[in-house]
């Protein structure tokens, strides 16, 4: 490929997760303005078959690392078959997303490769030969244009940030022999929740903080289900054990981005506002018409959530009806 | 087990974060600098595990003079000595802070480094991978329940939509995640001690490093505030239902959100 944009794809079970289709989308445009081609590398157990899809996201050529050693990711066989990879193509970028497993990913490649990391970026720009990534800094206090020198420059976008646009490219498949080598680690176990529309991936998300008053969230759960949303939390309504720690919203937890975010009994702590901020239509409902949630928010309705959500929830059923 | 916590001070969380006259760094005079809570878990999940058996817990942090307030409350909390390393004029990015935590590491023992998932304050999330890298041992992000038997450590991990387990030989680097445990607070008697617990200081120089490989290789090239969430409208009515049929037809009409 010599000198193209690498976009490092994600999968699971048998199909790419959602960050991928964000990422090879950002890694075609961000090749288009730098005059190259966007290839796509797809690593893991039995992804041949479903690997050609990221054609119709600009993918001009798809490597496909396709072994029984990748079924599970370990960082130490990635970032060797990701190594071998660029030594023999020398991409000028590496695109990939700033997910849990990207997030590890890109930090231990940036070291093999002495290569610039932009971590978690919600923008990224190209001007010639020279990329400019944007990415939030102290829980996205201020916003840092970062330039990166040398070569490959690594960029990890925050997922939801980057939209999925269609853009057919060649998509030739080719199957690479790089060598995964044997991990130090080993999978044992792997323990998921199904149904549960995953937080940092959800079009919409419905979190209740201490106004909750206590564990029963059936209220924001219907509500979420009625716009195939995800249930998060303050980090009080975690603290009082009313949720799990995965559900945490904020600065010490995760960091949402979804089109619409709707907080229920949430006052609006900067710690907060630090997971949900950069969500696209903020909804907050509260009682207390001086809650700083207000401020930030686009919507609101000053009100007990244990009337107001119920209604909302019926509404929505009827309008989707 | 020596057990070092790799542990950065940061500005608290409450901080109000201004841009500096530079355009490329933060004002830093009314701050309050605390330990980045993520190495609080850090520093917690080292002393479990020390009282769990037996070993030495290290702190590890790069940073001025000031820096050492937030050494000292881990070694209030617990932990055993401390070093720091004086980055003097040095301005490290993320790699760069890797490099030199690497040399220091490999100057001291360690069965197990603890670092946290990201530093409030750049959120780079890329220390802990960079390191284990550089030193050449395996890493797992994100962990929230470890358990060390055999000279192994297996790690609960956290990932989208759920956990994995992984199971690493030692030496190995793990990050944290909330969730781990619930960090202890330094008591009087442990301030006290504390102020007697050994801290090394050593500027960069004295780690070997060639200068040039620290280099920058990202650079602030400008700060800016993020847009700006204009307060937008609170939803009026009589009734609450009233109110949510104005929200509904707002999401639906306006903002084309649902
Ligand atoms: C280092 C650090 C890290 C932190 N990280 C995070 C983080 O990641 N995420 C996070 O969320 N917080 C975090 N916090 C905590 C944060 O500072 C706040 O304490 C927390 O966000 C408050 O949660 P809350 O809004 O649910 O509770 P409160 O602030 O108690 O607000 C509850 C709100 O509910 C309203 N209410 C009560 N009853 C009702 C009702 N029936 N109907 C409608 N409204 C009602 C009240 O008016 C109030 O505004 C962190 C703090 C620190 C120090
Ligand atoms: N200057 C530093 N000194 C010691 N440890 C650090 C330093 N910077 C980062 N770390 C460690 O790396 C983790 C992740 O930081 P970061 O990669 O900056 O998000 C932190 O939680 C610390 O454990």
């Amino acid at each position: 490929m010599s000198h193209g944009v690498l976009v490092v794809a994600e999968q699971a079970d048998g199909a790419f997760r959602k960050i991928t289709l964000e990422a090879m989308s950002e890694g075609k445009r961000l090749a288009s303005r730098m005059g190259c081609e966007a290839y796509a590398l797809v690593l893991g157990a039995g992804v041949a078959s479903f690997a050609g899809e990221l054609a119709k996201y600009g993918a001009d050529k798809i490597l496909v690392a396709d072994s029984p050693v990748l079924a599970d990711y370990l960082t130490d066989t990635y970032t060797n078959v990701i190594d071998e990879v660029v030594k023999a193509h020398s991409p000028r970028a590496i695109v990939l997303g700033a997910s849990s497993q990207g997030k590890d990913l890109s930090a231990r490649l940036s070291a093999r490769l002495d290569a610039p990391l932009a971590m978690d970026c919600v923008a990224v720009k190209a001007d010639g030969e020279n990329i400019v990534a944007t990415r939030p800094m102290y829980g996205g206090k201020v916003l840092a244009d970062v330039n990166l020198e040398g070569e490959p420059k690594i960029i990890a976008v925050r997922p939801k940030m980057m939209a999925v646009t269609e853009s057919p490219g060649a998509g030739v498949v080719e199957a690479v022999t790089a060598d995964p080598g044997r991990s130090a680690m080993k999978q044992i176990d792997r323990q998921l929740e199904t149904g549960k529309v995953e937080l940092t991936e959800a079009d919409v998300v419905v979190s209740g903080g201490r106004g909750m008053g206590g564990a029963d969230y059936t209220a924001l759960e219907q509500l979420a289900a009625s716009l195939e949303g995800a249930v998060g939390a303050s980090r009080s309504a975690v603290d009082e054990g009313w949720r799990s720690h995965a559900d945490q919203v904020g600065q010490t937890g995760k960091v949402v981005s979804p089109n619409l975010y709707i907080a229920c009994g949430i006052s609006g702590a900067i710690q907060h506002l630090a997971g949900m901020s950069s969500s696209k239509v903020i909804v907050a409902i509260n009682k207390d018409p001086e809650a700083p949630i207000f401020q930030k928010a686009d919507y609101g309705i000053v009100g007990d959530l244990f009337e107001i959500v119920p209604l909302l929830t019926e509404e929505i059923k009827r309008l989707k009806g | 087990m020596e057990i070092v916590v790799l542990l950065k001070q940061v500005p608290s969380t409450e901080s109000l974060v201004e841009i500096a006259a530079d355009g490329v760094s933060i004002k830093t005079d009314d701050i309050k600098w605390v330990m980045n809570p993520y190495d609080e878990l850090a520093v917690e999940e080292a002393l479990k595990i020390r009282e769990s058996g037996e070993g030495q817990v290290t702190i590890l942090t790069i940073g001025p003079e000031k820096a050492v307030e937030a050494m000292r409350t881990a070694l209030a909390m617990g932990a055993d000595k401390g070093v720091r390393i004086d980055p003097g004029d040095l301005r490290l990015d993320g790699l760069g802070t890797a490099k030199v935590l690497a040399a220091a590491l490999k100057e001291m023992p360690y069965d197990l480094i603890i670092a946290g998932h990201r530093a409030v304050d750049d959120d780079n999330y890329q220390a802990g991978p960079a390191v284990a890298e550089l030193l050449g041992i395996p890493n797992i992000s994100m962990v929230i329940k470890q358990d060390i038997s055999d000279g192994k450590i297996q790690c609960h991990r956290t990932v989208e939509g759920g956990t994995v387990v992984i199971e690493s030989p030692l030496p190995a680097l793990i990050t944290t995640q909330r969730g781990l445990n619930e960090p202890r607070y330094a008591s009087l008697p442990g301030i006290m001690k504390a102020k007697k617990k050994p801290v090394d200081v050593k500027p960069i120089a004295d780690l070997g490093l060639d200068e040039n490989a620290l280099a920058g290789k990202t650079t602030i090239a400008a700060l800016t505030p993020p847009p700006e969430r204009k307060g937008g409208r609170v939803l009026d009515g009589d009734t609450a239902q009233d109110k949510v049929t104005a929200l509904v037809n707002a999401l639906r009409d306006e903002a084309k959100a649902i």
